[in-house]
């Protein structure tokens, strides 16, 4: 071995920088898509490696729904505060009440799908025409087949038959007026890489991620916590649990898994040992039908 | 740890899917609740066993159809390499799709049905994989169960493909017998295959060499973005970032800012955040400079010791990826690196078919999926090196004004002499 070949690690990190500087040279009005969890977390880490010292060329933006953990979006404030970068918050709730949507209903009822209207009406408010956000090609098997660079029509549609070639490292951000391009720098870095990289880097993360007590609700065979976004019913079983969380999104759509793991290391040491995916163990909205992240993405969700 | 990336070539039928279901289930890489929504779809088909090959179809139309519409990516990770799969489909029809996965693969994996030995596709395959310079070449030889395992099968398949290989330039190559429907030679020697003293494949990608893919004696840094903080503390910082494409950059050293021609030397050389001697491909890093000198986007800053070849006239083999049919005469957009300039296609020398390797007449049209040697002419002098000695700096896309959509890809073959 000689003293330049690179690490893994150091080879997405670059690839991913690289994407980042690319978004900032070929778009005019880019934003970040940050949600609190540790994919948005790292995807922020990355982008102040592209831009630092100088100031982060584009906002970072949230679409809360109203559903979100606490401790998730505590620290969202406290990071746009310690890196001092502009942050946008935009409500689901608020395009409920303007465009006179209906709530989904049920016992978990979600308002993923609704997240995707006020995300299109964030993206025409600002005009953005770049959209970063924190996807990964190991998560899904529809964004298995999505382009770094994906481009959306003026309805924010992905349509999976119609994407440009993406060749080398030569990334083509030509887009019509009206269209937007989301662009996905963490494409090849699976969720091991990604807790890798964080106990390398040493960054911060919300305490949810990490072992902690809760009042959870055994759901078939899935815990959800508690809380006013839920139907509880008589007869459902509400325990207080030890665990953490694999995957941060909503509280009525993530599941926690049970676990002890209060470090980094404890908690990488479950993943590879772990039978179960990231998706297909905490996340209720994927289980609807075997295409559900395909149909959502092609309806303009990221 | 190191990391690999490589595409596997070959359809349905010579058991690809069923390869890159194995190694992802052998390496555990396979989670229970993705082999239980397999088991649920292999149900849903009534047939027998579980079909590994239904992991890799990522749209509701490829499970529908059995069929793989698009490049898809998959990952794995051993103790020793994680590895990025660029799975794509093999129909005659996809030669858009190889080209594309292939352009940043380290390795391709050729797979030849043991029944069939070395066929048209295979050659299409091979011929790719030349063109778009895959430094390493794994011929598996699929499906040995159903030729009992021999030996004098499998030896005549390397004697054809060797022959092939040296007919198309194809360098690095190696072969191993397997049957990944059991799983034969894939992590664990197989007792099938005793004859067989070289490794198992995943032993062979864990352990090839990589090193030597990145060239690090000729350094190319296409600057990407400024960055100028104009604070008071930074009032004066003016940073060029990008990615260092090849080679290695020492502090200090005399570099020429291309096309402009000016000459200055490096005055410091920061990666994530600090301060360094030198950096090297393909670190990300910002340069400065000791002169106060113009350098934007698009430009490129190079050790003056090693400078590329700049000219405004490019040989080049197109692969053409287009529905629509390319316009002799129209202008397109060509990007090399993060360079964009107008361009024409001047001329077509011939078109390969990728069949039989032969140089076809001037085709009337260059339609989808066509490889044509060509030369195209730029608006402005373009830096660039040969593909074939530098894949970084000898590849460009090119891209419809009209439709912005990426309709072209080059392998810069450049023979003409700089202006």
């Amino acid at each position: 071995m000689n003293n330049y070949r690179l690490d893994y690690l150091d080879q997405l990190e670059s690839e991913s920088i690289h994407i980042f500087r690319e978004v900032a040279a070929q778009f005019e009005k880019p934003a970040l898509l940050f949600s609190g969890g540790k994919d948005s977390i790292v995807l922020v880490h990355l982008a102040l490696k592209a831009f630092r010292p100088g100031k982060l060329p584009f906002p970072l933006v949230h679409i809360d729904t109203g559903h979100n953990f606490e401790e998730a979006l505590n620290f969202r404030d406290a990071l746009a505060e310690k890196i001092g970068e502009k942050l946008i918050v935009r409500k689901v709730e608020d395009t409920i009440q303007q465009r006179a949507l209906t709530e989904p209903k049920g016992k978990f009822a979600s308002r993923n799908a609704l997240q995707t209207f006020t995300l299109l009406d964030t993206i025409e408010e600002f005009e953005f025409d770049a959209c970063i956000g924190g996807a990964r090609r190991d998560e899904e098997k529809a964004r298995a087949k999505e382009r770094i660079f994906s481009v959306r029509d003026e309805f924010g549609q992905w349509d999976p038959k119609l994407q440009r070639p993406e060749l080398w490292n030569i990334y083509n951000g030509k887009i019509h007026k009206g269209e937007n391009v989301r662009v996905f720098p963490i494409s090849n870095w699976t969720e091991l890489d990604i807790w890798n990289y964080i106990r390398r880097e040493k960054i911060e993360l919300p305490s949810i991620y990490f072992s902690h007590e809760r009042e959870v609700l055994e759901h078939e065979g899935q815990l959800v916590a508690t809380s006013n976004f839920i139907q509880i019913e008589p007869g459902d079983k509400i325990s207080v649990k030890r665990v953490r969380y694999r995957t941060v999104g909503d509280m009525t759509c993530t599941a926690a898994v049970e676990s002890n793991a209060s470090q980094v290391e404890d908690i990488i040491h479950e993943i590879i040992t772990t039978k179960t995916s990231e998706r297909g163990e905490t996340r209720i909205d994927d289980k609807v039908s075997e295409a559900a992240m395909e149909d959502r993405k092609k309806n303009g969700y990221f | 740890m190191d990391l690999l990336r490589f595409i596997t070539a070959g359809s349905v039928d010579d058991g690809k899917s069923t390869l890159i279901g194995r190694l992802l289930y052998d390496s555990k890489s396979i989670m229970l609740d993705q082999l239980e929504a397999i088991e649920k779809q292999t149900k849903n088909k009534t047939s027998g066993d579980i079909d590994l090959a239904l992991l890799t179809d990522g749209l509701r139309a490829e499970r529908e159809q059995g069929i793989t519409i698009d490049v898809a990516y998959k990952y794995f990770t051993t103790p020793k390499r994680k590895f990025i799969i660029a799975d794509a489909p093999g129909h005659i029809q996809y030669t858009r799709n190889m080209v594309t996965g292939a352009s940043n693969s380290d390795l391709v994996i050729i797979l030849v049905d043991a029944r069939n030995g070395v066929v048209e596709q295979t050659k299409r395959h091979s011929l790719i994989a030349s063109l778009l310079k895959i430094p390493h070449v794994v011929v598996a030889v699929n499906k040995m169960d159903l030729v009992n395992y021999s030996q004098d099968v499998y030896n005549n398949i390397v004697i054809d493909f060797a022959k092939l290989a040296t007919s198309i330039g194809l360098k690095d190559v190696n072969y191993i017998p397997i049957c990944a429907i059991n799983g034969d030679n894939i992590v664990e020697p197989s007792i099938n295959l005793q004859w067989y003293s070289g490794s198992p494949l995943l032993n062979y990608l864990e352990t090839i060499k990589l090193e030597k893919d990145i060239n690090l004696t000729e350094g190319r840094f296409p600057v990407q973005y400024v960055i100028r903080p104009q604070t008071n503390e930074l009032h004066d910082y003016r940073g060029y970032a990008g990615k260092i494409i090849s080679g290695i950059y020492k502090k200090g050293e005399a570099v020429t800012i291309l096309p402009a021609g000016i000459s200055t030397t490096l005055s410091a050389i920061e990666v994530n955040g600090k301060q360094v001697d030198e950096a090297f491909a393909p670190q990300s890093g910002i340069l400065h400079l000791t002169d106060d000198i113009d350098v934007s986007r698009g430009d490129m800053i190079v050790p003056t010791a090693s400078l590329p070849k700049l000219s405004n006239e490019l040989e080049v083999f197109l692969c053409w990826m287009d529905n629509k049919a390319l316009q002799p005469g129209n202008k397109y957009l060509l990007q090399l690196n993060n360079k964009i300039v107008k361009a024409v296609i001047k001329n077509i020398e011939y078109k390969l078919d990728v069949n039989s390797l032969e140089q076809l007449a001037l085709p009337e049209k260059v339609q989808l999926n066509d490889i044509v040697k060509a030369s195209i002419k730029t608006a402005s002098p373009v830096m660039f090196d040969d593909y074939a000695h530098l894949r970084a700096s000898g590849s460009a896309i090119l891209i419809d004004e009209t439709s912005n959509v990426t309709v072209g890809a080059c392998m810069i073959t450049n023979t003409i002499a700089g202006e």
